[in-house]
């Protein structure tokens, strides 16, 4: 059969394109097959990739060992708790910034971005200090705290990004017809930016389910997110594998597929409007 | 009732007075338009009316009430807006009775008030489409749907026609003229476009710079501009202006022809030019005449002018045709006009 | 543009907010600041006593300090090139007609959601171990000597690792934004008789540049404070090869307990921290502006 020009770059493309997307892919495919394999297949120097004999072996032992879902909760309870926390206080500053614009609007909405800068070890010491005097070391509630206050200023931006897309003559027109502010809102803002806010939602989850300095640094046993659980593999449970793998699958695959369902609404958000 | 007084009204933003302070009566049951370049401060005087704006100074009275501080939704207004701003995620029928339901009206009232406001606009067919389903021109009768549900004491419109194509603008022009007919409320109206103005309008108000004017009916405003400017806006195609010489004793800086009142003739005339580029209408033309010192100056001739381009032509103007403006703008008293 | 009183309401909205971040940023960095001038070790409480500039000095004048403020413009600046070149590349290549783009973007950007511990755990054990790891095997396979990452180019292996982290974020972002390039100017260029290059350097990256902008901002701020990757790898080591200024002070407070030291290298850190985000807010605020 002839093939044509653009036929011949679509397979050379696509062939390019689907190569080296698997090799970025491959590390986590790797982890992926190693949790299904004995210790010894690991570590062997002919690895297979798919020929081995596969086991649920390794999953056992992570939940027999170690207190997984524990971790598993605390991670869920932080990242969704200070995302929901963070969207309470953020909307309304959105709202703000959005539709009521002043000249000092744009130094803020800099201002807060600015503090996203701010290296966490600039304030490492008194926070520690802080949470030590107030017993919130190693508690949920110092690290939905902590988490809130550090996503915040991209709550924030992101939300005043979509809430700029809502044409503002369609909230004039609710005040027209009667709404009060709070009406305003509800009946008007929040359902057409409901899109936006979702997605503010989901990143901020994934960002805080990832975050892996203030979770590594205040708490031990009772509050470690599945972070500080992982780190807690660095050595010498590390250079067991086929277990690393089964750990490292089941706290990352809860948060890679809703990743993955989301894609589209995280690019837009996380660009800051830069790209539409 | 649907009376507003406008005392001594103005508007800065930041140090720019974007209103000057205006005084302007609008009786019950008008139809009135704010016309004037982009930039005037109409649509801002508009928003001040409807409370979406705040008033730096002076005051707003609507049906003898002072309502300057009121919130926009006690005033008794409605608006409707140049993008239509239709709540998307409703459907006709949800953005037609959401007012109604911000008021707390019993469903069983809403439903009539649909009902009606369906049939007056032709929309009985779409209540249940969602405004991403319509054509422009049906979302602009869903907002006003919106407005005449609330049986407002006045109508607001921001340019309401200029995001409609052409012959869609002419056909809505006249059914908010019906309409207003119909109703019998006060309506103000902003728009930059002059045939609006002139078509639809009871009186106009000619804004420029944050101050009114002139207002007056379209053939006061037509016939007797108070001033260069109000002469120049209103019709179509401008007016053409004319500097002349200061001679002593006489004032006049300025005269303007209508291109209406220009005519060609075979006599010496009061200006000779070539003829530029011809527009064939088909029920007129228009000619663009290149006149030494003078400029090009446009006429409206009949439309089965036989002249060419690039033909000579002697010009003219009845007397009582010719306006005259001095220095400042301003219109002067008709006197002769012997040409430059 | 609004009402007396709903410039009110807004005023009362935002408050919460900025209070918060202000009390977040204020607070601590000013506890910061006055600790940075004690003698101050959580070993020995109570002897704290005041000692100047001192800590700064010895912040300052520590090699350590040198090391790991180049490792810090090394990690941040090779990451960058890294990130925007690769996904300047994959942008362009996904933006081609291929099949199955779909499960093709899913695969890429997969590393971006994988929490920083398990990556860096991942690629130190499982791929570059000098004896198991994959990449040793596959040395051996090819007969060459295998490559103890970690101990010969520890920085440039956590480059790596962090490269493949955000790698997928710079190129959806890229691709996004070549996406909504106007095809008609590309039109008028072939029109013009433009090759493949001159469309790619006047039109394509000037189109992209908002975008490259962005992920410079945000990559830069999530780069200036990698400490993960490093815990969990190299614990900065050997020496001070793989230390960036997060983890060194991180060490001293947390490690050594000198909290006047540390606060004088957190402070160290805003300041350096601060020149970049001058830097990077004026680029940001030209290129970002509607």
């Amino acid at each position: 059969m002839a093939m044509n020009n653009s036929n011949k770059s679509k397979i050379i493309y696509t062939a390019l394109a689907w190569g080296i997307s698997g090799m970025i892919f491959f590390p986590i495919l790797w982890t992926l097959l190693t949790s299904f394999k004995t210790e010894a297949e690991a570590i062997s120097a002919n690895p297979s990739l798919f020929m081995f004999d596969w086991t649920l072996e390794n999953y056992s032992d992570v939940l027999a060992r170690s207190p997984y879902f524990n971790h598993f909760w605390n991670s869920v309870v932080i990242s969704i708790g200070s995302s929901l926390l963070g969207l309470v206080i953020a909307i309304p500053a959105a709202w703000s910034m959005a539709f009521v614009q002043t000249k000092r609007t744009k130094h803020l909405l800099m201002w807060m971005l600015s503090t996203k800068m701010l290296p966490p070890v600039g304030v490492l010491i008194p926070i520690y200090l802080m949470f030590r005097d107030f017993s919130l070391l190693d508690t949920k509630l110092g690290l939905v705290i902590v988490m809130t206050l550090v996503n915040l200023p991209i709550m924030v931006w992101m939300l005043y990004t979509y809430f700029r897309e809502i044409p503002h003559e369609i909230l004039e027109a609710s005040r027209m017809d009667g709404c009060s502010i709070a009406e305003e809102i509800f009946h008007v803002l929040l359902p057409l930016a409901l899109p936006g806010i979702a997605s503010t939602l989901l990143l901020n989850v994934i960002l805080a389910w990832n975050e892996a300095f203030w979770t590594l640094i205040l708490t031990a046993a009772n509050a470690a997110p599945l972070t500080a659980f992982i780190a807690s593999y660095s050595s010498p449970e590390g250079l067991f594998y086929a277990k690393l793998s089964a750990a490292s699958v089941m706290a990352i695959v809860p948060i890679l597929i809703l990743g993955w369902f989301s894609q589209k609404q995280l690019v837009r958000g996380l660009s800051f409007g830069a790209v539409k | 009732m649907g009376s507003i007084t406008l005392k001594q009204v103005t508007k800065t933003f930041g140090d720019v007075n974007v209103i000057k302070p205006i005084d302007l009566q609008i009786h019950d049951g008008e139809f009135i338009v704010f016309v004037g370049p982009s930039g005037c401060g109409k649509s801002t005087l508009l928003r001040m009316i409807a409370g979406l704006e705040d008033t730096t100074s002076g005051n707003i009275d609507i049906d003898g009430q002072d309502a300057t501080n009121t919130p926009p939704a006690k005033r008794g207004l409605a608006m409707v807006f140049q993008s239509y701003a239709l709540y998307p995620h409703m459907s006709v029928r949800n953005n037609i009775a959401f007012p109604l339901k911000r008021a707390k009206m019993p469903p069983a009232e809403i439903e009539a008030k649909i009902a009606s406001a369906a049939k007056i606009l032709n929309l009985g067919d779409y209540l249940d489409r969602k405004p991403g389903q319509l054509s422009g021109g049906q979302r602009q009768r869903v907002a006003i749907g919106r407005a005449i549900v609330r049986q407002p004491s006045a109508f607001l419109f921001d340019e309401p026609l200029s995001n409609l194509d052409a012959s869609l603008r002419v056909n809505m022009r006249l059914e908010i003229s019906e309409l207003h007919k119909t109703l019998d409320t006060t309506m103000i109206y902003v728009t930059h476009d002059q045939v609006e103005a002139m078509t639809m309008a009871d009186r106009i108000a000619v804004f420029n710079a944050g101050v009114i004017e002139q207002v007056g009916t379209p053939l006061e405003l037509y016939q007797t501009p108070i001033n260069r400017f109000v002469a120049g806006f209103i019709g179509s195609p401008k007016m053409n202006f004319i500097e002349v010489e200061a001679v002593d004793g006489d004032p006049t800086s300025c005269v303007g022809v209508r291109p209406e009142h220009l005519k060609v003739t075979q006599d010496k005339g009061l200006w000779t030019g070539k003829v530029g580029v011809i527009e064939h209408l088909g029920s007129e033309t228009f000619l663009h005449i290149h006149v030494d010192g003078v400029g090009p100056l446009t006429l409206k001739a009949d439309g089965d002018c036989p002249l060419k381009y690039g033909d000579d032509v002697n010009l003219t103007a009845p007397q009582n045709k010719i306006m005259h403006f001095d220095a400042a703008g301003k219109t002067l008293p008709a006197t002769p006009f012997s040409g430059n | 543009m609004a009402t007396m009183q709903s410039r009110n309401l807004a005023r009362m909205m935002l408050f919460p907010s900025v209070v918060l971040l202000l009390a977040w940023m204020i607070v601590p960095l000013c506890m910061t600041l006055y600790f940075s001038f004690l003698d101050y070790n959580l070993l020995t409480p109570g002897s704290e006593e005041f000692i100047g500039f001192l800590n700064y000095e010895f912040f300052l004048t520590d090699p350590a300090f040198f090391a790991s403020f180049f490792n810090t413009l090394l990690l941040v600046g090779g990451v960058l090139l890294i990130t925007i070149c690769g996904g300047i590349g994959l942008a362009i290549l996904l933006d081609q007609a291929i099949w199955g783009r779909n499960y093709v973007r899913i695969m890429v950007l997969a590393p971006f959601f994988v929490m920083p511990t398990v990556s860096a755990l991942v690629w130190k054990n499982m791929l570059m171990n000098p004896v198991n790891g994959l990449f040793a095997h596959f040395a051996i396979w090819i007969g060459v000597e295998p490559v103890d990452f970690f101990a010969q180019v520890p920085l440039l292996s956590i480059i790596i690792i962090v490269s493949w982290q955000w790698l997928p974020f710079a190129a959806l972002i890229l691709l996004t934004s070549i996406q909504s390039l106007d095809r008609e100017q590309l039109e008028a260029a072939d029109l013009d008789g433009a090759g493949p290059f001159s469309k790619f350097i006047y039109i394509v990256m000037p189109h992209l540049s908002r975008a490259i902008t962005a992920v410079i901002l945000i990559e830069t701020i999530f780069l200036l404070s990698i400490f993960a990757e490093i815990l969990v790898t190299t614990s900065g080591g050997p020496g001070y090869a793989s230390t960036n200024l997060t983890y060194l002070i991180y060490t001293q407070s947390l490690l050594q307990f000198d909290v006047g030291g540390g606060s004088a290298g957190g402070i160290v850190a805003v300041i350096i921290a601060n020149i970049v985000a001058i830097f990077l807010m004026r680029l940001i605020g030209k290129n970002l502006e509607d």
